[in-house]
């Protein structure tokens, strides 16, 4: 391919650290006896469970409902009964418990009745995308936002442009390589379905051009499947350039305007492992229950990519590939330059869960970070043009509104600036911490000016209960005192009839 | 634990700050010994007396500010100052000149701002300047390149010379001592004289100022190299020195009587290190693309300003310092348009 790429500023040429994890074809992670399903592994609103403790439930029995727009449904993973509903730690960041539904599977792994469907065009578009949600299908290269919403353009648009993203530019990660390699042909029947969901003109695959077997494991499909318009694009190896907006910028030389999506440049990304599912999902009547996840890092011992159950207990995972965890070592969920240190491994991988990563080669240093030189290297390195050592003076003084001028909320974590900074400061770290305090900020703003508003309206309705009261009271006596001129003019009537009488 | 290792990137580069410093002090070599070459062992004295006195100043600043010693004195800062500050005094500059410069720079200009990345003013260029005004005297007492020829100094002599201001033979430093080629055009334009003619005299070379010349090529490799290892980026040279190109060319072709050639004015007194070791230094530098433009193109300017219509022969320090100034105004104004920004 000789097609003509645009770039990003910035970003960075890491040592991708694939190897270690492609050596091995896919396997299959051993069934565990117990697996436990968080209502909420997607961007959104949870999942309602809609089984009760006790229930027998089957391999891709559907366990829980969607509730509200933005959400999915989720499915058993494999066969067994209903342990438990509550609350169980799950993978976050801050080492939060959610609810969860937990199964003790009974080893027999059977199917509910399910069938695929021949001819996906015999259905309508909302059709199609019904299944989509109700197969408990998200973005699997990280995020987790429900997939059937970005295949609904809606009225006031139309898609240009389908991109598949197989670009996995973080370090250490092979998922979406890997399944490449091995299920071309599965998603070539993702993207045809959705081709024909999005009524799309063009698509592209993107690929970088470290993962030759990939490329060529597409393109060799591709001339089978003779699919309209499709092509794969091979772009540069340069971190962060599977980031969405990065990739943009690189196939089309766009750029999502600020506070805008891509579908206002007619343009919608997948995952190629969320089109491996939507295929599954459609032809095969499968839902989601579970993915491929990549083991690796430098103590583990078996690296390489597995396919695991939804609900896995981590550390079943882990000990089967033989880790050796150092102690004070973090266990990274999802790359070394995004993905976030797990507060233990006893957590079930969840949708989301594309890599477990137990070791790194150069890893950030424990020392104190000096301070800041302002070489600007930062700069040169963020691939959104942002300052990052500005905004990092300013995050460090806590100078909240300094820090939105110079667009943090732009910022998109990938840890470049970090990466490059010879003073070591973790200035990501720093990022973060600002964001959080300025959501919270505004949520105080947000609660305060509630609060005022309900003073404010509760005083005006005194103000007028008072009012009316008076009012009333004013009127009471006015009628009070009319009734009594009354009474007394007719007893002075009365008085002068009877004198009148009196009289004749 | 480090934040570092609690949350992402978990993976690092290996710039260090130490390195940095290391490769500019490694850039500056070849120069270094093209002014041995031309002035004598001098400088080397002068240099190794500056790094002592600022280690001590260092490690007696980060005491009373109760900082740590080790990560500080280590980081290579300290000795770049002393080195920049040495090579920029001249070459038989007394002992107490070097210990007041050192002194200044590391305590007052560094130091006291907060230390390392903190400062706002470069500390050699402070220094420099405090005893340019403070000692114009001993500042501009230059050894002519052409005196070495009558005198050849070695280093005991150049070690007397700079700490009892004569050699044992009786030498004394006024004896050695002439007027920089920057400072005798100036000099003599005053007295009317035309440039062309001036640079016939033997104090000037094909170019520039004889010896001059070569020092300021030999600064080029080296900021080349820095260049090429990312110490630095290209922007303030290139455009400090494309400002005095352009400033120097239009006063050349306008009226030659004004002022020395745009060639002798590139290769003459501290352009080169001014260009490539001082006005890119990162902490007192403007830090966005744009702003290094403007920046680099402000300190080519006001050099040849103070070169030529100024009290001094030579104007890099006082351009730095008063570019220093505007730094945080120019930052400001020149952040790059944000990803997505209309």
């Amino acid at each position: 391919m000789t097609e003509k790429l645009s770039s990003f500023p910035g970003g960075l040429v890491l040592d991708g650290q694939k190897r270690r994890s492609t050596q091995t074809p896919i396997r299959q992670m051993p069934l565990s006896k117990k697996l436990i399903l968080p209502l909420q592994q997607h961007i959104g609103e949870a999942s309602v469970p809609i089984v009760e403790v006790g229930d027998k439930v089957l391999k891709g029995q559907k366990i829980a409902r969607a509730e509200g727009h933005v959400s999915v449904c989720l499915h058993a993973p494999s066969s067994g009964v209903i342990h438990a509903i509550n609350e169980q730690p799950i993978p976050h960041p801050s080492g939060l418990s959610a609810l969860c539904i937990s199964i003790e599977t009974d080893g027999e792994d059977r199917w509910i009745d399910h069938q695929g469907i021949n001819d996906f065009t015999q259905l309508s578009e909302h059709e199609l995308r019904q299944r989509i949600r109700i197969a408990g299908i998200v973005g699997l290269g990280g995020a987790g936002f429900p997939s059937f919403i970005k295949l609904n353009p809606g009225v006031q648009h139309h898609i240009d442009t389908l991109i598949l993203n197989g670009v996995e530019c973080e370090p250490y990660i092979t998922c979406d390589d890997m399944l490449m390699r091995e299920h071309a042909n599965g998603i070539l029947d993702g993207i045809e379905i959705m081709q024909y969901a999005l009524q799309v003109k063009n698509t592209i695959i993107a690929i970088e051009d470290n993962k030759s077997e990939a490329i060529s494991a597409i393109e060799q499909a591709l001339t089978q499947r003779k699919l309209p318009n499709t092509r794969v694009v091979v772009v540069p190896t340069r971190y962060p350039a599977g980031s969405e907006k990065q990739l943009i910028q690189v196939l089309t030389g766009k750029q999502v305007p600020t506070g805008k999506l891509p579908i206002d440049l007619s343009i919608v990304c997948h995952n190629v492992g969320t089109s491996y599912a939507i295929g599954r999902a459609i032809n095969h009547g499968e839902p989601l229950i579970s993915r491929i996840v990549t083991v690796t890092g430098t103590d583990v011992k078996h690296a390489g990519n597995f396919e695991v159950l939804f609900g896995t207990p981590m550390d079943e995972l882990l000990a089967f590939c033989d880790t050796k965890h150092q102690p004070g070592e973090p266990f990274i969920l999802g790359g070394p330059m995004m993905g976030y240190n797990l507060s233990g491994v006893n957590l079930p991988v969840t949708k989301t869960a594309n890599c477990i990563l137990v070791g790194v080669d150069n890893a950030a240093p424990q020392s104190k970070p000096m301070p800041c030189i302002r070489c600007g290297e930062c700069a040169t390195a963020c691939p959104v043009s942002l300052l990052p050592q500005q905004l990092y003076w300013h995050a460090r003084a806590k100078d909240l509104e300094k820090t939105q001028e110079y667009n943090l909320f732009d910022c998109i974590e990938c840890g470049c600036c970090s990466y490059v900074c010879p003073s070591k400061i973790p200035l990501v770290h720093y990022f973060r911490f600002a964001k959080t305090e300025t959501m919270n900020q505004q949520q105080e703003t947000l609660k305060a000016d509630h609060a005022r508003i309900r003073h404010d309206n509760r005083q005006d309705r005194q103000e007028l209960e008072k009012k009316e009261k008076q009012e009333r009271q004013r009127q009471r006596k006015a009628a009070l005192a009319a009734t009594k001129a009354a009474k007394e003019k007719e007893a002075a009537e009365q008085s002068d009839e009877v004198d009148n009488v009196e009289n004749k | 634990m480090p934040l570092s290792r609690l949350s992402s990137p978990f993976l690092s580069g290996t710039n260090r700050v130490t390195l940095q410093m290391l490769q500019l002090l490694l850039a500056l070599v070849p120069a270094v010994i093209a002014i041995v070459y031309f002035f004598g062992p001098g400088v080397l004295i002068t240099m190794a007396l500056a790094i002592v006195l600022a280690l001590l100043a260092e490690a007696l600043m980060l005491k009373l500010r109760n900082r740590p010693l080790k990560p500080f004195l280590t980081d290579g800062s300290a000795i770049v100052t002393a080195v920049l500050l040495a090579i920029a005094l001249p070459p038989l500059a007394p002992w107490w000149l070097v210990t007041i410069g050192v002194l200044f720079a590391i305590i007052f200009a560094k130091h006291l701002y907060g230390g390392l990345g903190y400062n706002p003013f470069n500390p050699a260029m402070v220094a420099y300047v405090v005893l340019l005004i403070s000692f114009p005297l001993e500042m501009t007492t230059w050894l002519p390149v052409t005196i070495l020829s009558e005198h050849p100094l070695d280093i005991a002599s150049a070690f007397q010379m700079i700490f009892t201001g004569q050699t044992s033979s009786g030498i004394s430093i006024d004896a050695l001592s002439g007027a920089t080629p920057l400072d005798a055009m100036k000099t003599q334009i005053g007295l009317l004289q035309h440039p062309v003619d001036i640079v016939q005299q033997p104090l000037f070379g094909l170019f520039g100022g004889k010896g001059w010349e070569w020092i300021n090529v030999l600064f080029i490799v080296g900021g080349l190299y820095l260049i090429y290892r990312r110490v630095i980026s290209w922007h303030i040279p290139v455009s400090m020195l494309a400002a005095l190109t352009l400033i120097s060319a239009i006063t050349w072709f306008v009226s030659p009587e004004l002022a020395g050639s745009p060639l002798f004015h590139l290769l003459s007194g501290g352009t080169m290190l001014g260009a490539f070791f001082i006005a890119t230094d990162p902490i007192t530098a403007s830090t966005t693309v744009k702003g290094r433009i403007v920046f680099g193109a402000g300190v080519g300017l006001l050099t040849y300003i103070i070169r030529v219509w100024g009290g001094y022969p030579d104007g890099i320090a006082f351009a730095v310092l008063l570019m220093n100034m505007l730094v945080p105004l120019i930052d400001y104004y020149t952040q790059p348009k944000v990803y997505g920004a209309k």
